[in-house]
């Protein structure tokens, strides 16, 4: 088992800068994630850890070594392919054990590490088969199985579920997170699914446009936003944002009045208070929407999404600024006409509508 | 009902495709059976077995076979080796690949008969020849290509023009080899010759074996390249088959006895082809 250390990791595709400095320290037998929206990096980010592409600024450890011009085959690391990337015309055992005779392991000794990652897979029963003769999730299996009989000192995870059903994403989700504490292996796992960020991840990477946004455990990101970008990105439905002006300072305590609903005023503890005058976004979470909160917004309801359990409304403020609320369920609503949503201003958050940064 | 007319409207191309096959291979066999020498046409009738006979015990027909096979195997290693290296070769992206790719494919577009002329001439030609000339730089003496290796001249000729058909089967074959697939073999770590061992060869397993069954379809009836290059000769040293029909036919006015060598050169295409059939049905079954 190893950690990793990214040190201002750049990269550019013919003179287009798209990794433009990564930093991070990564931590032995630790889950990371990377977030952010398509075409961020993360490919990109994953793929010179791997070795797959040359990283020409800045500098990648794994454990003690120094691996930034080392070949993919030499640093230790195993990659789980998007599309798995079996080889067709190997059986599943060859394709399993192909990286072990690459390293002139003996046949036996192969033999036995592929037995062994097969059972934890529950891939026995497949091991003469060709890849063309298994189904999608069979194949993520000895794509992951591939990467486990090398026992990598890092694992890395390009999407490895999106080309799967809903059903067996969960169960694959299951089964990685179990792999991970089996195998206390760092893990490298890039998605674009929400809940595989949340559930997997000790800590999630958020990027974007190849910088990294915020870096910390999924409740850490939640809670705690260090910007706008990553407030809407992390929790679904995103965050509303308000355009917001400020009205009052008083010590601590900053009030802010919403643009699209002129009279209605939210009291909020700040650290650095702010100019009276100066604009703000206002951003509430449409789950921490509360019929027991002390300020209320009335809007007029467009679409209820009914899920059971969950319901959320989808409203316009009267400037056009749409508005999602979660009504937990309550049948009462109706669309087309108003409701009057509330919320506590202990769970709104501010922010600077220039630079999108918390203002705390 | 349906049935019988759908038979019905069949039956026009089915019958128009019989007769065209039929009646040449009918007139052929029945040739060559009978007597038919162009320079004495009043003997005919029925011979039998006799013109194949004449063919088999022709002192040409063994080294005629022997050349056939030796033109077609030769050929066949030259292009597939020779084609796999460039495709590979070229398989990556560099400044000036388009115009290299048109460049390496264009041999393929010249006609056989343009193609042999431009060896005879300007390659091989004892003094004018290209060959001659680098043997005399070289301070050697040139070879008389055509008359003292004549059987190799047709192979380098024909392999010259066939190269390019395996290259662009094989490059195009080579764009749809999966990029991940590579990616997973480096981190693996298997090196270039693994690759191309484990994952490269299997991948064009199908389209060798489709390179190799065409281009023998074609060299086992060479013919334009051997008759302006070698007429068969030096004596039979670079007669195949074909050749050998054409000079029985033309040369020996003697249609019944081309016609048993043409019936012969059906049967030996066929057991050719039926070899080459099972070996690439083993492989399209993977
Ligand atoms: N080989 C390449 N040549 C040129 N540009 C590239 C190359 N690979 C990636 N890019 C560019 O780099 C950017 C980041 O790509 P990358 O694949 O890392 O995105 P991503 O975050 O993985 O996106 P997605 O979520 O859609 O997979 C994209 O704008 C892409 O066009
Ligand atoms: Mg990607």
């Amino acid at each position: 088992m190893a950690g990793l250390e990214l040190t201002s990791v750049k990269k550019s595709f013919g003179g287009v800068a798209i990794i433009h400095g990564i930093d991070l320290s990564i931590r032995s037998g630790e889950f990371i994630v990377f977030v952010g929206p398509s075409g961020c990096g993360k490919s990109t980010l994953l793929r010179l850890i791997a070795g797959l592409e040359t990283t020409l600024e800045g500098n990648i450890r794994i454990g003690e070594r120094d691996v930034t011009t080392a070949d993919p085959g030499d640093r230790g690391v195993a990659m789980v392919f998007q599309t798995y990337a079996l080889y067709p015309h190997m059986s599943v055992r060859e394709n399993m054990g192909f990286g072990l005779r690459m390293n002139g392991v003996d046949k036996d000794d192969i033999r036995k590490r592929v037995d062994r990652a097969a059972d934890i897979l529950h891939l026995d029963r497949l091991l003469e088969r060709k890849p063309s003769e298994l189904s999608g999730g069979q194949r993520q299996r000895v794509a992951i199985g591939r990467a486990i009989v090398r026992e990598p000192e890092v694992f890395l995870f390009d999407e490895p579920l999106s080309n799967l059903d809903a059903e067996l994403r969960v169960r694959m989700r299951l089964e990685i997170a179990n792999l991970h504490k089996r195998l206390g292996a760092t893990m490298i796992y890039v998605t674009h699914d929400q809940i595989e960020a949340m559930t997997l991840a000790d800590r999630i990477v958020v990027l974007k446009d190849g910088l990294i946004e915020q870096v910390g455990s999924p409740i850490e990101l939640y809670d705690d936003p260090d910007n706008a970008f990553v407030a809407g990105f992390i929790g679904s439905p995103r965050m509303n944002f308000l355009d917001a002006k400020v009205v009052a300072v008083e010590g601590d305590h900053t009030t802010v009045s919403l643009v699209d609903f002129d009279d209605i005023h939210v009291r909020l503890e700040l650290e650095r208070p702010l100019a009276v005058g100066s604009a703000a976004r206002l951003g509430i979470r449409p789950e921490h929407f509360d019929a027991s909160a002390e300020i209320a917004l009335t809007v007029p309801i467009e679409v209820i999404e009914n899920l059971g359990g969950i319901a959320y409304a989808y409203a316009r403020t009267e400037d056009g600024n749409p508005l999602i609320i979660d009504i937990k369920g309550d049948r009462n609503v109706v669309e087309g006409k108003d409701f009057t949503a509330r919320f506590d201003a202990a769970r709104a958050y501010l922010f600077d509508p220039e630079t999108g940064l918390r203002l705390r | 009902m349906t049935r019988t007319l759908a038979r019905l409207l069949q039956a026009p191309s089915v019958i128009l495709l019989l007769l065209w096959m039929v009646v040449p291979l009918g007139m052929t066999i029945y040739f060559s059976t009978i007597r038919y020498q162009l320079l004495y046409p009043e003997r005919s009738g029925f011979v039998g077995w006799s013109n194949y006979e004449f063919f088999f015990t022709d002192p040409a027909f063994w080294p005629a076979i022997l050349n056939t096979l030796t033109l077609v195997g030769s050929v066949l290693i030259i292009t597939v080796g020779l084609g796999l290296a460039i495709a590979l070769l070229i398989d990556r992206s560099f400044p000036g690949r388009g115009v290299l790719r048109v460049l390496l494919i264009s041999p393929f577009f010249i006609m056989p008969t343009v193609n042999a002329l431009l060896w005879k001439n300007m390659m091989l030609h004892p003094i004018y020849g290209l060959f001659a000339v680098f043997a005399g730089f070289f301070g050697l003496e040139p070879i008389e290509w055509l008359k003292d290796a004549p059987l190799l001249s047709v192979i380098m000729i024909v392999s010259w023009q066939w190269t390019p058909f395996a290259i662009l089967i094989f490059i195009t074959s080579l764009q749809n080899f999966d990029s991940e697939q590579k990616e997973a073999a480096l981190l693996d770590g298997a090196g270039f010759r693994a690759r191309f061992i484990y994952l490269i060869l299997p991948h064009l397993a199908r389209p060798i074996a489709v390179v190799i069954m065409i281009q023998t379809i074609f060299h086992l009836s060479i013919f334009a390249e051997i008759f302006v290059t070698t007429s068969g000769g030096p004596g039979v040293q670079s007669t195949n088959l074909a050749f050998l029909i054409f000079a029985q036919a033309l040369q020996g006015f003697d249609v019944g006895v081309a016609s048993a060598g043409g019936v012969l050169a059906i049967i030996l295409a066929n057991i050719v082809a039926f070899f080459l059939i099972r070996m690439i049905g083993r492989n399209l079954a993977v």
